[in-house]
C-alpha cells in the first residue's frame, strides 16, 4: 500500500478498532484512511463485485472474505466474472484482484466456518491459488498477489495467524508456481497444504525417532503448481503421500496423484496415498472435529504402514 | 401538432447528434435483423438474443456519455455496445467466431466487449455486471477523474440480490454509476407484473436515497434528457442515479423462441411505438431530415452492414489451439510463467 497507491483493502469490519476477524488488518485504517482500508457492510455479492469493477478498471482491490464459507455469496462474480473475464474478452480485460479469506479447522467452527474450499478454486480456469504455511511465505506471496495482473483466491488458516515465525523486515516476493521443500528426507514424500504442512512437519519429527526419513513438500501456490519438485522427491523417495484438512473427495490431492501418475508413475514404488478428512461437513464438538482432521498422527502411522510395506 | 413533435428537440443536441442517433438506432436494428438472417442460416453458432424495439434506450443513454465513460451490458447487449461506440464490423467477426471478433471468437454474442472504449464486457449471467459496476464507479472516484459509467440491465436482474447490494453499496459510496433498467416486461418469458409486487421500480429504488427516473424507453430524446441529467449529476460528485426506461422486446427470448407468452394485441401496440419511426418522425417535423437524407441513411447502414458481414465472412478462423490462451496474464493455461514478450 505504501509502494501503490492503487491498492486498497474492502470488506467487512477490517477497519479499527476491530481490525478484522482475526486481525490482520489491525493499524491499517489510522495508517491509510478509511478510503483505502474500505470497511463494508455485509455483503459479499456486492463487494466482491465491486473489487472486480476496481480491478478491470485501474485499481488493485485486495477483498477480504472473512470465512472462505462466505466466499459461496459472492461465487458468480468470483467464477462467472472474475475468473473469466480474460478470457472471454479476448485478453483484453486484466483482473489485478487479490481475495484474501481464510479456513480450516481447529476451533469448533463447524461447517459454516471451518470450510477447506481450496479445490473449487483449483478448479477454476483463470484463478490462482495461494495457500501459505509459514508467517514468511504468507508476506511473500501475499506481495506477489497484489503485484499479479491476476486474480488470486489467497487462502489463509485460522490457526496458521498465531504461529511464529521468522521475516525479514526487508522487502522480497516469492514467485507463484514454486513449491518449498520444508524437510527433507528420503523414505518418503509428504505433500501437504497450509496448517497440514505443520502437522507433516510433526509427524515427520516423530517418525525420525523410528529411524524413517520424511521429506515434505509445500506447494505453496495449489495453481499455478509446482509439480516438478514433487517428481523430483518421490523419484528420491519412490512412496508419495498428500494430506489435507479439506474432504477427501475430488479433493486437492486428487489433482497431484493424478498428475505423478502421470508423469512420474515409473518412480513410485508403493500405493499413493491420501490423509484427507473423511467426505462429511465439518462437525462442531472438538472430539468430531479432531476425529476427521489430518493431523501429525494420522499422517505418521500412514508413513510408517507405507514404508514397512503394510498398504 | 401533435405533442411529440411540439415538445421540439432538446436544446443542447445539435442537428448531427440528432442525426447521429438516429442513424445509430438505425444500425443497431439492421445489425440484429443481419445477425437473425445469417444465425437462421446456419452460419452464426450458440445464441442469438436481440433486442429490437428496446433501441432508444442504449442510444439515448450514451449519447450523453463520453468516449471515456464505461458502460457494463447484458446477454442482451448488442443494443448496447453498438450505441457506446462498437464497429459492426468487429461485433459480425465475433458473432462469426472468427480471430479479427472483438474477443477473438472467445466470447460471441453475448460478451462483446472493447475496453478501449470503455465497454466493460456483457455477462450471460442475467444481473452479472450489476454488482461489478459499482466497483468502476468506485474506481473512478477514487482514481479521481469525472468519468462515469452507465449499467445496463433488463427488469429480470431486478429480483436478483445482486441488484439491491448494488443499489445499496452504489449509495453509500455515493459513486457515479447511471443504473439503467431496461425494463422490457419480460424476463425470457416471465411477466414484469409477476417478477415484483405492485412495484413501481423507480419508486422502489428511490428508497436507497438513489434519484430515480422512470421515463418512456420508446423515446430516445426522453431517455437522453434523464440521462443527461443523471450522467452530470454523477460527473458533478452528486452520486448514483436511477433510470427505469420502459420498453419492449419485439420478438422472443432468443431467435427460435416465438414469444408465444406474449400477447398478439400487446406486441403490436407496442411495435406501433417504435421509437425508430418516432424519431424518424421528429427530425422531419423539425426540418432536421429530409427524404432524401432519411434513404441515404437507410442506404448507409445498410453498405456499413454488408462489409461488415463480408468482413467477418472473409475474416480467419481462430487456429484450434488458440482455445489455449487468454486464461491469464502471467502464466499459460497450465500454470507455467509466461515472458513478459509472451504474455496475452
Amino acid at each position: 500500500m505504501l509502494r501503490d497507491e492503487r491498492v486498497f483493502l474492502m470488506g467487512e469490519d477490517i477497519a479499527d478498532p476491530f481490525g478484522s476477524a482475526y486481525k490482520v488488518t489491525l493499524g491499517l485504517s489510522p495508517e491509510f484512511g478509511t478510503d483505502r482500508v474500505r470497511q463494508t457492510p455485509i455483503s459479499e455479492l456486492g463487494f466482491v463485485g465491486a473489487g472486480v469493477g476496481a480491478a478491470l478498471t485501474g485499481m488493485r482491490p485486495v477483498v477480504e472474505l472473512m470465512y472462505i464459507d462466505f466466499s459461496m455469496l459472492a461465487m458468480d462474480q468470483i467464477v462467472n466474472q472474475a475468473a473469466k473475464i480474460r478470457y472471454m474478452s479476448g485478453g483484453q480485460a486484466e483482473v489485478p484482484l487479490v481475495i484474501r479469506t481464510q479456513g480450516g479447522l481447529g476451533r469448533s467452527s463447524a461447517a459454516h466456518h471451518a470450510q477447506s474450499l481450496e479445490a473449487w478454486f483449483v478448479h477454476l480456469p483463470g484463478m490462482l491459488v495461494a495457500m501459505p504455511s509459514t508467517p514468511y511465505d504468507a508476506k511473500g506471496l501475499l506481495k506477489t498477489a497484489i503485484r499479479l495482473n491476476d486474480p488470486v483466491m489467497f487462502i489463509e488458516h485460522k490457526l496458521l495467524y498465531n504461529t511464529e515465525g521468522p521475516v525479514p523486515e526487508e522487502e522480497y516476493t516469492i514467485p507463484f508456481g514454486v513449491a518449498d521443500v520444508k524437510r527433507e528426507g528420503t523414505d518418503c514424500t509428504v505433500v501437504a497444504t497450509s496448517m497440514t504442512v505443520l502437522k507433516a512437519l510433526q509427524a515427520a519429527e516423530m517418525l525420525k525417532k523410528e529411524g524413517i526419513s520424511v521429506e515434505v513438500v509445500d506447494p505453496r501456490t495449489l495453481f499455478p503448481l509446482d509439480i516438478e519438485t514433487i517428481i523430483q522427491s518421490v523419484r528420491k523417495t519412490s512412496r508419495l503421500i498428500v494430506a489435507h484438512e479439506s474432504p477427501e473427495r475430488g479433493g486437492f490431492a486428487a489433482e497431484v496423484i493424478a498428475q505423478i501418475a502421470d508423469k512420474a508413475f515409473g518412480y513410485i514404488d508403493a500405493p499413493i496415498q491420501r490423509v484427507c478428512a473423511p467426505s462429511v461437513p465439518t462437525p462442531f464438538a472438538r472430539h468430531l472435529e479432531d476425529f476427521i482432521t489430518a493431523d501429525e498422527t494420522k499422517i505418521a502411522d500412514r508413513v510408517r504402514s507405507l514404508v514397512r510395506g503394510e498398504i | 401538432m401533435s405533442d411529440e413533435i411540439k415538445e421540439g428537440p432538446p436544446e443542447d443536441l445539435t442537428r448531427e447528434q440528432l442525426l447521429g442517433m438516429y442513424r445509430r438506432m438505425r444500425l443497431i436494428r439492421g445489425f440484429e435483423n443481419r445477425a437473425k438472417e445469417h444465425f437462421e442460416a446456419g452460419e452464426i453458432a450458440g445464441f442469438l438474443h436481440l433486442s429490437q424495439g428496446q433501441e432508444a434506450v442504449p442510444v439515448g443513454t450514451c449519447t450523453a456519455l463520453r468516449q471515456d465513460d464505461y458502460i457494463t451490458s447484458t446477454h442482451r447487449g448488442h443494443g448496447d455496445v453498438i450505441a457506446k461506440g462498437c464497429d459492426v464490423k468487429y461485433m459480425f467477426a465475433e458473432l462469426y467466431g472468427r480471430t479479427t471478433g472483438y474477443c477473438k471468437g472467445k466470447g460471441g454474442s453475448m460478451h462483446i466487449a472493447d475496453f478501449s472504449q470503455g465497454i466493460i464486457g456483457a455477462t450471460g449471467i442475467v444481473g452479472g455486471s450489476v454488482p461489478t459496476a459499482p466497483g468502476i464507479a468506485l474506481s473512478i472516484k477514487m482514481r479521481g477523474t469525472d468519468q462515469v459509467v452507465a449499467c445496463f440491465f433488463g427488469d429480470g436482474a431486478t429480483a436478483g440480490g445482486g441488484f439491491h447490494e448494488a443499489l445499496n453499496l452504489s449509495s453509500l459510496w455515493q459513486v457515479p454509476i447511471i443504473f439503467v433498467c431496461q425494463n422490457n416486461l419480460y424476463a425470457l418469458s416471465h411477466p414484469w407484473e409477476k417478477t415484483a409486487y405492485k412495484c413501481e421500480l423507480s419508486y422502489r429504488v428511490s428508497t436507497y436515497n438513489i434519484p430515480a427516473e422512470c421515463v418512456d424507453g420508446m423515446d430516445a430524446l426522453a431517455v437522453y434528457r434523464a440521462a443527461r441529467k443523471a450522467v452530470d449529476r454523477a460527473r458533478a460528485g452528486g452520486g448514483p442515479s436511477f433510470i427505469e426506461a420502459k420498453t419492449y422486446r419485439f420478438l422472443g427470448h432468443y431467435v427460435g423462441d416465438p414469444g408465444l407468452y406474449m400477447p398478439p394485441e400487446e406486441r403490436e401496440a407496442w411495435r406501433k411505438r417504435d421509437a425508430i419511426l418516432k424519431l424518424g418522425r421528429q427530425l422531419r417535423a423539425w426540418g432536421c431530415l429530409t427524404e432524401e437524407e432519411d434513404a441515404q441513411i437507410a442506404a448507409d447502414v445498410d453498405a456499413e452492414l454488408e462489409g461488415a458481414i463480408a468482413f467477418a465472412q472473409s475474416s480467419p478462423l481462430p487456429p484450434p489451439e488458440d482455445a489455449l490462451t487468454d486464461v491469464y496474464v502471467h502464466f499459460d493455461y497450465l500454470g507455467n510463467p509466461l515472458d513478459e514478450g509472451e504474455q496475452r
